[in-house]
């Protein structure tokens, strides 16, 4: 693997990462399946293009992430408040944004970025090709961890963590579980929404179909991450998601230097996705098989 | 403290399953009181707390707390007020949360919150109560809940509920599941809390003796009524064989001995 791609997969990795950290939020700490993120991923890229194109890159950044966030209260209401089930309010949202995201880009279903100004061309025109990306995105990543490391710890925060761990405990309390999953949601896809407004600059380009599979994507990372540092403590498990993405994109890189084509790459995610999540499920039938023939064995050797 | 007026409740009226489950019913409790309620299976007990708490809006009748109606106010509000206890050890508790996440979350979130800001002096707090117990938790302030025995899940609900003191603690069976001596201890701990804190408190329980040995007031429930209301000296002269025959007596009207017959 040439240095090129190595650094060019770390920047992505930190770019996905951010989508990583948001699956921690919505799918590990609120326990909800979260579809709406394929749908505000391309929501904050094309929010992101639209501003870039307008001259304003820094400001396609802010909006990138409060889009998203949108996308996530639209979400959390169908679920708390008209009781839709949770897979099926995140792929209404999601069905939605893909129209709401064709009229964000002006109608149009890709946008080319190619010889303006982003924060990337910024950014390396301050520190250099090579490094510039990777400490703004450096840079970005860890303080967006520290800041939701630091909010989950608040009272506001430490109420998320319970209502995906304990509904019932939730529902005896002062805790009200709709604004809480409102907030769980919102955050998760702003993380979302600001990676698709990243990776859109980065790029330079982005399309309306762009978000596909931007949920089995940071599922694998999580989980690969989740394996590499524990899920023990909290600011590991967050530190995990980024280490988790920056891994996912190496081994992407790889696939595609062993000849692997690059319209297979959703099938390889999946396919990890897959095995990470019925690994548990298999070891647990291998070791059970181990045990019922050690006992056999046993008891024939006794009589 | 506690008013609860012309309390009445049916669930699935109109429809074949219909059930009358409480009321009508009224009942005070004084600041202070420590009430035990007893009553056989069906007889609306766990109805009366979930009407209290806010889980559904009664059909007729009121509920004030302190001086506040209530009677509209959603649950997560006046969980603010009312600290609960299950009978299930697991229900209270976050067992992915350590200990003293699950106590900052409970002392942040009741009433007014708690008064002590930043980390060390409520961890030295926690660690103070938690020593109280006698279960060893105050040096696992660190360890997830979901690693306790059900006992010290129980305890650890109980503290996290009275944490700051509710303006009424309402206890459903919380022992019940647990084992005998373990049972004991957190109902000791029960004792001790309430006296401490001179809570305003009503304990489900279905042990006649425990009902007659702990707090000051026993009420029994039949059919979403009250039916007998035992205090001071009534109370103290009454044996545990006499209430003992006046539950038999009650359930023997209970359709739950009569599962072919219908609602009363």
């Amino acid at each position: 693997m040439s240095l090129l791609v190595f650094s060019g997969s770390v920047e992505q990795g930190l770019i996905y990462g951010l989508v990583a950290l948001a699956l921690l939020v919505s799918y590990r700490v609120l326990d909800i399946a979260d579809l709406t993120v394929d749908g505000s991923f391309t929501l904050g890229a094309g929010a992101s293009a639209m501003l870039v194109l307008a001259g304003h890159p820094l400001l396609g950044l802010l909006v990138a992430p409060l889009a998203g966030a949108l996308a996530g209260v639209v979400t959390a209401l169908l679920q708390t408040k008209c009781k839709v089930a949770p897979i099926l309010a995140g792929i209404i949202t999601m069905t939605a944004l893909y129209s709401i995201n064709l009229m964000v880009m002006g109608g149009r279903s890709n946008l080319q970025l190619l010889r303006t100004e982003t924060v990337f061309t910024a950014v390396r025109a301050l520190l250099g090709d090579n490094v510039g990306p990777l400490v703004l995105l450096a840079v970005l990543d860890i303080a967006v961890c520290a800041l939701l490391g630091l909010f989950l710890r608040t009272r506001t925060g430490l109420a998320v963590r319970a209502t995906g761990d304990n509904p019932a405990m939730v529902r005896a309390s002062s805790i009200n579980p709709a604004v809480t999953t409102l907030i769980g949601l919102a955050i998760a896809n702003a993380l979302v929404g600001l990676a698709g407004g990243l990776i859109a600059q980065y790029q330079q380009f982005t399309e309306v179909g762009g978000g596909t599979g931007t949920v089995v994507l940071g599922l694998a990372s999580l989980i690969i991450g989740e394996v590499i540092t524990g899920r023990s403590s909290m600011p590991r498990r967050l530190a995990g998601a980024i280490v988790g993405a920056i891994v996912y994109r190496l081994i992407l890189a790889l696939a595609l230097s062993a000849s692997v084509t690059p319209q297979n790459l959703k099938l390889v995610s999946a396919i990890i996705v897959a095995a990470a999540i019925s690994a548990p499920a298999i070891k647990q039938r291998v070791q059970l098989a181990q045990k019922k023939r050690k006992a056999v064995r046993e008891h024939a050797a006794r009589h | 403290m506690l008013h609860v007026t012309e309390l009445e409740k049916t669930f699935y009226p109109g429809t074949p399953a219909e059930k009358h489950a409480l009321g009508p019913l009224t009942l005070t409790l004084q600041d202070g009181e420590f009430v035990t309620l007893i009553g056989g299976n069906g007889a609306g007990k766990s109805t009366l707390f979930n009407a209290i708490a806010g889980e559904f809006l009664p059909d007729a009748g009121w509920i004030e707390l302190d001086g506040q109606d209530i009677t509209f106010l959603p649950e997560h509000r006046r969980a603010a007020l009312i600290g609960r206890l299950f009978q299930d050890p697991m229900k209270g508790t976050a067992p992915s949360m350590t200990i003293e996440e699950n106590l900052t979350l409970a002392y942040l979130s009741a009433g007014r919150g708690g008064t002590l800001r930043g980390k060390t002096p409520r961890r030295a707090f926690f660690a103070a109560q938690l020593e109280r117990l006698g279960l060893g938790l105050e040096t696992r302030l660190k360890t997830p809940v979901g690693l306790l025995s059900g006992g010290q899940r129980q305890a650890l609900t109980l503290l996290m509920a009275t944490i700051v003191p509710p303006r009424l603690l309402l206890l459903d069976e919380h022992t019940a599941a647990l084992d005998p001596a373990t049972a004991e201890k957190v109902l000791a701990l029960t004792n001790e809390i309430v006296r401490e804190h001179h809570l305003t408190c009503m304990m489900v329980t279905h042990n006649i003796d425990t009902a007659l040995r702990t707090g000051t007031r026993t009420l029994m429930l039949e059919d979403g009524r009250l039916v007998l209301d035992l205090a001071g000296e009534a109370r103290a002269g009454m044996t545990v064989e006499t209430l003992l025959a006046k539950f038999r007596s009650s359930l023997n009207s209970d359709r739950i001995l009569l599962p072919g017959s219908s609602a009363v």
